[in-house]
């Protein structure tokens, strides 16, 4: 009887993967080094808001924080569980505890009532909640009062454009979006005053709190369509607060000739492959704030509250890389000076979304 | 290649090749375990499904991986790495999902209370509570020969129903409860019945225009929650007001421990499929449903209404998809909903209900398995990958929708019937 095809099928699946893992490589003498600090006696775990750990946004941020902290203290081993939805934020959270982790951060605003339910339950644990306020003793709170880095990107902008139109569009019309958007416009705002001009912020109306949203993060194809409408609205720089989405922006930047982007998050010149159209970015230190948390919790602190500003580096205003020779000595003067107002409180950039104003 | 559990077994002797004169019990079962017959065919899909996802753990892990590149220095390695792994994730599935054996143990040491042994089970029901009913939509619509690929849409506009009946009202729980979930089965039924209307009335057919419906429904979801009558008061994030408590879904096993979700919807859901299976197979509209879904010409001809019993069947599963929904604004998502509460469960419908090969008791059995999957991968995180249920129940279903496959691989006898492939109809 001939071979049963089922025995052909295996055979030929071992083959095909012993050739592909070009399995004769000599055997290591020694069990080789583990990357992950597999002893390290504290374990710091996170759990995700839906979008998972690499939705190159804030978990990914997070999540870039916590293996830092493990990279610089090899007693602290890192690990994460992902939330498809905020119904897992419970069942996350519970098995985060009954693993033995020793610090627990959750991602995300909408998981801070689910945190500090699960906080108040074990108080002698530490936890963190990022993106939102926590008023229990041991968790700590990491916000970023991102109103001010935008209103720095909102003044270059307006300094910057050619047609005295700029745009900008959110992903969702949410606080951690809007005030992005806010700041955004406070920039334009100020610069219209100083300097006399009327620059006009297409997709978002700060008084009303109304603008254009993409309802996603995802959909680059919608992002880059609506950034298209702009630019025919004679708008020549685009502000997208959208996460991945956001390259639709900079894919329609590129296409267009003498239309610019700035990004939001991460320095976008080093983030993404789109540096030559990203005249600067607002950017939001998540990664330093977590790594901070962890390596704070490792000492034994607990609860508090972090906000990042301008003053502590928590939020900052990217370098302008390719745009250094664009960007006026008289703008870069005038952003040096601003900043330093917002640090010594003489200006305020306010948004309902600003985490002082919770 | 750990082949040590996960290969099937149907190589059975062949003699039952013979004219078999007295065929005794074990020669018959012997004979059913080879034949591709919709039972086994449905058993070995879960073996090879599980044994895929074996090979696709080893593949992605990358300590296993790097045992691979020196089999042939040392193949103890490799084998004992790859079987260790397959192992520990299969069982982190297990306990994630049926019993967790590490609290089994502080339990039998006294050092945990009672309920949290049941906690894996309690989160496999809740899981599968919703795909009860979104299995159950498509189920139904099945028989009549109707694809309803709009369980999600009618799933969301459900939990919107639900939603709004269950904060605007102030009733007493015995009234208000009800209420809301009938809300939310009335809401997902109109929702459900303009694919059938289309299909009645214009020919339109209703897998494009409930994949359609599903988009417009989702965008209307993003849209509601935003809108100033559904969004929170106390949250400035995307998420609605919470239901009143007179509308919650009562937990079956909080008394145990609190953190048992498991609610009211699941025995809903059984009961569901009950009617489900009673509406089939003894009432006059469940007859006109099997009967257009065999051959709409000759029940035309009989004098049935084709395009009423359409637009009836699609309301009915629209209803069934809305009481998932109600499921969920009713109950874990009753501190308020966000656009992500609906995950895929309407989509998840679909596979559950070709698991189920569209018969309530099977609908039931497939959404447990998923539910459970989803639970067991949920705790099983970080040491299994979030996406390996995803994975296992794609692959059940491919092969589930391809007996002959199955049969192939396998090298099964046919059945006697024939194989058994579950198709909608009317293309």
């Amino acid at each position: 009887m001939a071979v049963k095809p089922f025995k052909l099928a295996l055979a030929g699946f071992s083959a095909i993967g012993l050739a592909a893992l070009a399995a004769c490589g000599d055997a290591p003498t020694d069990d080789g080094g583990d990357d992950n600090n597999a002893e390290a006696s504290f374990h710091a775990c996170m759990v995700t808001d839906s979008g998972g750990v690499d939705d190159k946004s804030f978990n990914e941020s997070s999540w870039a924080g916590m293996e830092a902290a493990a990279d610089e203290n090899s007693d602290i081993k890192v690990s994460f569980k992902e939330s498809a939805s905020e119904t897992d934020y419970d069942p996350n959270l519970q098995s985060s505890v009954d693993d033995g982790c020793d610090f627990i951060v959750g991602v995300g605003g909408l998981m801070t009532a689910n945190v500090d339910t699960i906080a108040e339950a074990n108080p002698e644990l530490p936890f963190a909640t990022v993106d939102g306020l926590s008023a229990i003793d041991n968790v700590y709170s990491v916000e970023f009062d991102t109103a001010q880095s935008a209103f720095l990107a909102g003044y270059v902008a307006a300094a910057q454009t050619e047609t005295g139109t700029v745009a900008t569009w959110g992903g969702l019309q949410i606080p951690p979006v809007t005030i992005f958007m806010d700041g955004f416009a406070a920039g334009i705002e100020q610069h219209n005053a100083d300097k006399g001009t009327e620059v006009e912020l297409l997709g978002w109306d700060a008084e009303a709190q109304e603008g254009t949203f993409l309802n996603s993060f995802e959909d680059t194809a919608g992002g880059k369509s609506t950034s298209d409408t702009f630019i025919q609205q004679g708008a020549d720089i685009i502000f997208p607060v959208a996460g991945p989405a956001g390259l639709g922006a900079l894919t329609a930047a590129q296409e267009n000739d003498a239309v610019y982007a700035i990004w939001v998050d991460t320095d976008g010149f080093e983030s993404t492959e789109y540096g030559a159209e990203i005249i600067t970015s607002a950017e939001k230190g998540l990664a330093n704030a977590v790594r901070d948390a962890v390596l704070a919790a490792y000492d034994g602190t607990t609860g508090g509250e972090y906000v990042g500003t301008l003053e502590n580096g928590g939020v900052a205003l990217a370098p302008f890389h390719d745009f250094d020779s664009v960007v006026s000595d008289e703008t870069k003067a005038e952003i040096e000076e601003l900043t330093q107002q917002i640090i010594d409180g003489t200006l305020v950039v306010e948004s309902p979304s600003s985490p002082s104003a919770g | 290649m750990s082949t040590e559990t996960e290969t099937p077994a149907p190589e059975q002797p062949e003699s039952a090749e013979t004219t078999e004169p007295r065929p005794n019990f074990m020669r018959l079962f012997g004979r059913y375990l080879i034949e591709a017959n919709s039972v086994m065919v449905t058993i070995y899909s879960l073996v090879m499904a599980f044994f895929i996802g074996a090979v696709l753990l080893i593949v992605s892990d990358e300590g296993v991986r790097s045992t691979w590149t020196y089999f042939f220095a040392r193949p103890q390695d490799a084998l004992s790495a790859s079987w260790n792994l397959v192992y520990d994730s299969y069982l982190a599935l297990f306990q994630g999902a049926i019993l967790n054996l590490n609290t089994l143990e502080a339990f039998r040491a006294g050092d945990v209370e009672f309920g949290n042994l049941l906690r894996p089970l309690s989160e496999t029901l809740l899981n599968a509570t919703p795909l009860i009913f979104t299995g159950l939509a498509v189920g139904l619509a099945f028989r009549a020969g109707l694809f309803n690929i709009g369980a999600q849409g009618q799933m969301i506009f459900g939990m919107l129903g639900a939603l709004v009946i269950g904060f605007t009202l102030n009733l007493p729980a015995a009234i208000h409860l009800p209420l809301a979930v009938i809300a939310g089965a009335v809401a997902g039924g109109i929702f459900g019945a303009v694919p059938g209307v289309l299909k009645a009335t214009t020919g339109a057919h209703e897998v494009i225009s409930s994949i359609m419906l599903n988009n417009i429904a989702a965008l209307f979801l993003v849209w509601a929650i935003g809108s100033q009558f559904l969004h929170s008061e106390t949250k400035s994030e995307l998420v609605t007001k919470p239901v009143n408590e007179t509308a919650t879904l009562p937990t079956l096993l909080s008394s145990f421990n609190p953190s048992l979700r498991v609610n009211l919807a699941l025995l809903l859901g059984v009961a569901a499929a009950v009617f489900v299976w009673w509406l089939l197979s003894k009432s006059t509209f469940g007859f006109r449903i099997r009967a257009v879904g065999f051959n709409e010409h000759a029940s035309a001809t009989a004098g049935m209404r084709i395009g009423a019993t359409y637009t009836t069947t699609m309301a009915a599963a629209g209803a069934l998809a809305g009481l998932a929904g109600a499921a969920l604004s009713l109950g874990v998502g009753a501190s308020g909903i966000t656009t992500n509460t609906a995950l895929e469960y309407g989509f998840d419908g679909i596979t559950v209900a070709l698991l189920g090969r569209a018969k309530p008791g099977g609908i039931v059995a497939a959404a447990i398995l998923f539910g459970a999957l989803k639970a067991g991968s949920l705790s099983a995180q970080p040491a299994v990958p979030v996406d390996i249920s995803i994975l296992l129940q794609a692959i059940i279903v491919l092969f589930i929708a391809a007996p002959a496959l199955v049969k192939a691989i396998l090298h099964l006898r046919a059945p006697r019937g024939g194989l058994v492939t579950l198709e909608a109809k009317g293309w």
